[in-house]
Parts: C-alpha cells; structure tokens; sequence
C-alpha cells in the first residue's frame, strides 16, 4: 500500500518524533510511506475561525500534493476530519471539486483508524510497560467513529495496562485558538481533565491528537504533575516513547 | 429580557470562580447527561428516530407559512384567537389589552422561554396585572428576582440551602431544608393562586395545525392548572413551533423528554384544544394564542434555517463542556449554551454578542446529542464566518488567520519561519522544557505552561536522515 503521510504543523513544529513514530508503524504494516515535501497546514485553524477562503486555498495545496495517493494517513484526528468531512464541505458549490475531495477524503484516515482497520496492523511494535490512559479527541472521536481503534491497537501490547478515566469523551479545552481566546474557560476544562487523569493513577495520558496533548501537558505542569507522562498514541505503539 | 452577551468574558470569569454555581453545575451533569444515556436506549431505532424528528421539523419550517395559516384557521374554528406578534413589545401591548379586555388582576403563569424573551412579568406588573409564577425553579426565581440559567431547569445555578433561605424571607415561615418539605410548603403559597388568578399564562412546545392545538409538556402539575382552571387562557410561542400532525408531534415527544430531562414521558403531556364546550367540565372561556416572530422569519429561508427546528430540550447545554464550567448566566440573554450561542446573535445581531459563536471549541457533543439534529457547530462556524465577512474579528485576529495562511501557501518560508520559530521556543523552554509565558497568547499560559518542542522540525530531520 502506498501511503501519503501528512505530519500536520503542529507534529512538524512541537514534536517530530510522532511524524518519526507514525512512519514506524506504518512501515511496520507493511505500507510503503511517501512524505510530500511541501506540505504545511491543512487550514483548520483558520477555517474554525470562520476564514473559509483561506480553508479553500490550502484545501486546494492539500489535494494538488495527496491526491495520488492510494491512502492518505495523518496523526491527528482533526486534520483527518478536516480532509475528510470538511473539505468536501468547502466546495459544496462546485460539482467537480466537490467529487475530488470527496474521493481524497474517502481515502484519508487517522492513524489508528488505518492502522486497525485498513493496514491490519496484527500486533504493534512499541514496549511500553506500564499503566495508561487515553483521552478521545473530540474531532476524531465524533466526525470519525475513532474511539475502539486505539485501544485495540493498544490492547496488542501485552505490557501495557489501560485504566479508563470517567468522561474520556469530554473536550479537554483545547478547541485550536479557543484555548487563547478563553483561556480561563479552556484552562477549567483542561483541570477536570486533569483530575479525571489523575484519579485513574496511570503512569501516562495517551491521545490522537497532538493539540490536546499539549493542552493537557501545559496544565498538569503547571499544576505541579511533573511525572505523568502526556504521549501521543503513535510514539506508545511505535516504542518511540522513551525520555527525549 | 436585556441582552447582556456583549459581557460574556466579564460574567464567564465570575462564574469560573462562583463556588456555590460550581456544585450545582456538576449536579447538573451527572442528573442531565447520565439520565438521557439511560433512557435513550429504550429506543431501538434511536438514531433514525432523531432522522424522523429532524424531517418533521423540516416539513413544517419549509412551508411554515401554509402550516400557521392551517393553525390559525382550525383553531379559530374552536374557538381561539391568534394574535401575531412581530415582537417582545407586540407580546407585552397584546397581553395587556387581552387583560384589560377580560378585567384580569392576577395572572398565574407556567413555564415560558418566549416570554422572557419579552420581560412579559414586569410589562404586566406595570400595567396592573399581579403575575405569578407557578413552575417552581421560575417561582424561586421570582423571589429571587433573577433569569433562569437553563431553558428546562431555570433554577440549576441555585442549591437546597439559597431556597431555604428564600422561602423564610419572603414566605415568613420557620426554614425548612428538606425538598420535600420545601415543595410542600411552594405548593401551600400556589394552590390558592390557581384558583384565584383570572388569568393563566402559558407557553407552547408544539402547535398543531391540524386539529389547532397547543401542547405542552410538563412534570409538575402546574401547566395543567393554568391552562384550565382561570377563565381566560393565553399561549405564548415562536412562530416556528408549528408541525403539521398529531402524528408528526409524536415522533417528538419520543425524543424531548429523553433529550431534556432524561425521562421516557414526562409527568403531563397537556394538548389544548379551544375553549370549554357545553360539555367539558374544565377549560378556559377565553382562549388566546400569541405567535411571536421577533427575528425568527428572517432565519426563514437563511442558511441558518436548522436552527429553527430546535424544540428546547436544553440536551447540547446539558453536554457542553463549556455551559457545564460557566453555567447559563454568563450566556447573557435567554437561551444559554450552544443553541444559545447561534440564537442569541441571530435575534439580537451578531454585533450585540460577538464572543458567543466564538466560545466553543467545536467538541461537537452538542451535535451528536441534538434530537432534531441540528448541526450546532457548524451553525458556530457559519455565524464565525460571517464575523469575519463583515469585518467584525479583531485586526490583530484577521492577521494572524491571515498571516498563517499566507505561511502555510508558501512552504519554502514556511519551513525557513517554523525552523527559527522552533529553535527559538526550545531556548525559552530551557532545562525543563516548559514556557511559562507566551508574548501574544496570555490566554494560554496564564493557566497553562506550553510543553517545549526539541528544537527541530520533522521537516528537516526527515531530509536530513533522506540525506545521510
């Protein structure tokens, strides 16, 4: 299978690694991983912030650089969201791009999503050994139907425990500039998020999404937790979870 | 009621640190979300069900105009009287003069939305009608002189011992604590109010145009006593509430008790049908419906126009991770919550409320709960988007949007930008990796510190491994 990775900004600029992680597991399921060069940001930022235009001109990078791919496989359940349930939507009014995008979409996935359910992945590499987590992003959790796929996944991982927190499904505050904008608001989220976690005593909070990751990070820092460890779902499976 | 939500931010930060509103607010949660999971299970077909409902309302806010006419003629044929009111004025002026008409001194009133939308109680109370509210979250507020915080519990933001304390001033007894001796003692101070208003006031869940029906749904009793024993009944709803069969509102009701409080009926589902016959034993004499507009037609035909088939069952505040921290207060206006923050700024202009389109991170928890799925962020984004269309964001806001997007068409400055961008974020992270202040994004790191990226972009270590 010929994949098209697309890290996403946020991998690309706060934790490379997780682009690392994911070609790991891809290769790992046997997939062949092309990195397109000139790849950024698929525009959600400003597309929840009501500037469709922009959305529209980098919906239109994104398909000129994915659209040869037989899969398209992305990190992060809101950029998978965005490309497939939201491009489409941008050009409703126009027939033929409406058709491309929703092709592409069709065939781009989270990553757990593909690894599960498209790639087969039997058994994941990685060596955790310890307790987890995991928080369900909401774009991923809502627009795709992402909420068993990562426990399966992690379930092949024979030293890793899971230890559900109450409310898995409920935001963590994050919500891309939401988290500036209200930042009290987002912070008092991001605390009974927190708590939730904390009370579960896991040795890490795993996720899909790299922005809640932060937000979380951000706020059990500040509040002194500076032993839980915040990791994205891609380096637990890979074994690219060690210390950096 | 005033329109407040240009404050949203001031009363959002209050809120956060109202202890008291805090623990209501969790009772709230686990009440709310945990009952409507129960009982939506009962429901084999839940999901087709929510498709059906949303179909029915569709049916009727596409041809809304020939459904009311249908309204207006079988209920006029029963008896009623429909007034159109374009708005809350309209409401108040109507009310009066149907009190004046019928010499009505008190009023008793059950739950309405509609007529807070108007500030109905203090327009009568200046035109000499004595009003009394009989629900009893809207009576303890009465007392209180507060809004309601929540369109199906008005009275969430307030614990057993505030309403202990309020029934001992104004009702002069000894304070009680126990619920039920508190609606004991509510219920003592109403029962004659009942019997002797000269008036009920009322509002409408569903009118029905085939047969001119009001129906309301109700858990206490009260509706029903209003509705039937004064002599002259008003009905007051939004012009959009109309669905065309008996059959239609079925398939609804499935969905808005479940949805709303987490119950599978409700204690009474009341339909109003004309006034008393020769042969009933009960009903009004006097039958009135108001149809407010006040802003919905011009959502008509928008392409806001799902908002419209909301039928107020309070499930999206009830799951908004937002209301469940800031509770319905901080809203500003009538409606709270995600349907609040689309129907706020469509009837009272996006000008008046330009952060609560904004105040949401899009979860989506509102969407996948709604039972006459409306698609509540997305309706957020349209109304962000038409911020941005009218100039309305921040200078500083259109930049950065602006500014990133240019970044992001151009890879090859892009890369040179996040390059020098992350080099210079791993230094102000130093040993531990944490920043503790961002220049430009306060909001973040007054409550958060910003986890440290390790100094390089997949970009360039990717060509770097390609090249060595």
């Amino acid at each position: 299978m010929r994949v098209g990775l697309f890290v996403t900004c946020l991998v690309d600029s706060m934790r490379p690694r997780i682009g690392f992680a994911t070609i790991k597991l891809l290769e790992a399921a046997g997939c062949e991983v092309i990195v397109p060069e000139h790849q950024t940001c698929c525009g959600q930022p400003g597309y929840n912030s009501g500037d469709r235009e922009s959305a529209k001109k980098l919906a239109l990078k994104f398909i000129s650089e994915f659209e040869s791919f037989e899969y398209v496989v992305i990190p992060s359940g809101s950029c998978a969201g965005m490309i497939r349930v939201h491009y489409p939507e941008l050009f409703g009014d126009d027939p033929a791009l409406f058709a491309r995008f929703t092709a592409l979409g069709k065939r781009t996935y989270e990553l757990t999503d593909f690894l599960a359910n498209i790639a087969k992945l039997e058994k994941a590499p990685g060596n955790f050994n310890g307790t987890i987590t995991y928080h369900d992003s909401c774009s991923g959790l809502r627009e795709l139907d992402v909420y068993k796929q990562p426990r399966a996944l992690l379930a092949t991982m024979p030293q890793v425990a899971l230890n559900e927190m109450v409310e898995s499904t409920t935001c963590c505050g994050f919500g891309g500039t939401f988290s500036v904008k209200y930042g009290e608001i987002s912070t008092r989220m991001a605390d009974n998020k927190c708590q939730h976690i904390t009370d579960t005593h896991a040795d890490a909070i795993v996720g899909g999404d790299l922005g809640c990751l932060l937000n979380i990070e951000g706020r059990m820092r500040r509040n002194g937790d500076n032993t839980t460890r915040v990791l994205h779902v891609a380096e637990v499976l890979s074994g690219m979870d060690k210390e950096r | 009621m005033q329109n407040n939500s240009i404050n949203f931010k001031k009363q959002a930060t209050i809120k956060l640190a109202d202890v008291r509103l805090q623990n209501a607010l969790s009772r709230l949660q686990s009440r709310f979300v945990g009952g409507r999971a129960a009982v939506i299970s009962e429901i084999n077909d839940f999901q087709e069900t929510r498709t059906a409902a949303a179909a029915v309302r569709d049916m009727a806010l596409n041809d809304l105009e020939h459904w009311l006419l249908q309204f207006e003629q079988q209920a006029t044929a029963r008896g009623a009287v429909i007034h159109w009111a374009e708005n809350g004025d309209d409401v108040n002026r109507i009310v009066a003069e149907i009190a004046a008409l019928h010499g009505v001194r008190t009023a008793a009133k059950s739950k309405s939305m509609v007529s807070e939308e108007c500030g109905l109680n203090d327009a009568l109370e200046k035109a000499g009608v004595k009003v009394m509210e009989t629900d009893l979250g809207e009576y303890i507020l009465q007392l209180a002189h507060e809004a309601p915080s929540h369109i199906v519990a008005p009275v969430v933001h307030k614990n057993k011992e505030e309403i202990a304390d309020l029934f001992a001033d104004h009702h002069h007894t000894p304070r009680k604590t126990g619920i039920a001796e508190l609606c004991r003692e509510a219920r003592e101070v109403l029962r004659p109010v009942f019997l002797n208003a000269d008036m009920g006031i009322s509002g409408g869940n569903f009118m029905i145009a085939e047969t001119g029906s009001v129906l309301i749904v109700t858990n206490e009793g009260n509706g029903r006593l209003v509705t039937t024993l004064p002599r002259v009944h008003v009905a007051i709803t939004g012009i959009e509430k109309v669905v065309p069969t008996l059959e239609d509102v079925t398939t609804l009701l499935r969905l808005l008790p479940r949805s709303a409080t987490g119950q599978s009926i409700t204690n009474y589902i009341s339909l109003l049908t004309g006034t008393k016959s020769s042969e009933d034993h009960d009903g009004p004499e006097h039958f009135h419906i108001i149809l407010l507009d006040n802003g919905r037609s011009s959502i008509l035909g928008s392409d806001m126009q799902k908002m419209l088939r909301c039928i107020r069952c309070g499930a999206c505040m009830n799951h908004c991770p937002v209301y469940q921290n800031i509770g319905g207060h901080a809203y500003g206006w009538v409606y709270p919550g995600p349907m609040g923050s689309i129907l706020t700024p469509l009837l009272g202009g996006l000008e008046a409320s330009p952060d609560l389109p904004n105040a949401s991170t899009l979860c989506g928890a509102c969407g996948a709960v709604c039972p006459v799925r409306i698609p509540l962020p997305d309706l957020l984004r349209n109304l962000r988007e038409k911020q941005m269309e009218r100039g309305m964001k921040t200078r500083q806001e259109t930049f950065l949007l602006k500014s990133w997007a240019w970044l992001a068409l151009h890879p090859k400055i892009y890369s040179f930008s996040t390059k020098i961008g992350v080099r210079l974020m791993k230094m102000m992270g130093g040993n531990k990796k944490l920043i503790h202040s961002l220049p430009g994004a306060p909001g973040w790191t007054n409550g958060r510190d910003f986890p440290a990226p390790s100094g390089q972009t997949f970009r360039e270590l990717y060509q770097q491994g390609k090249h060595s």
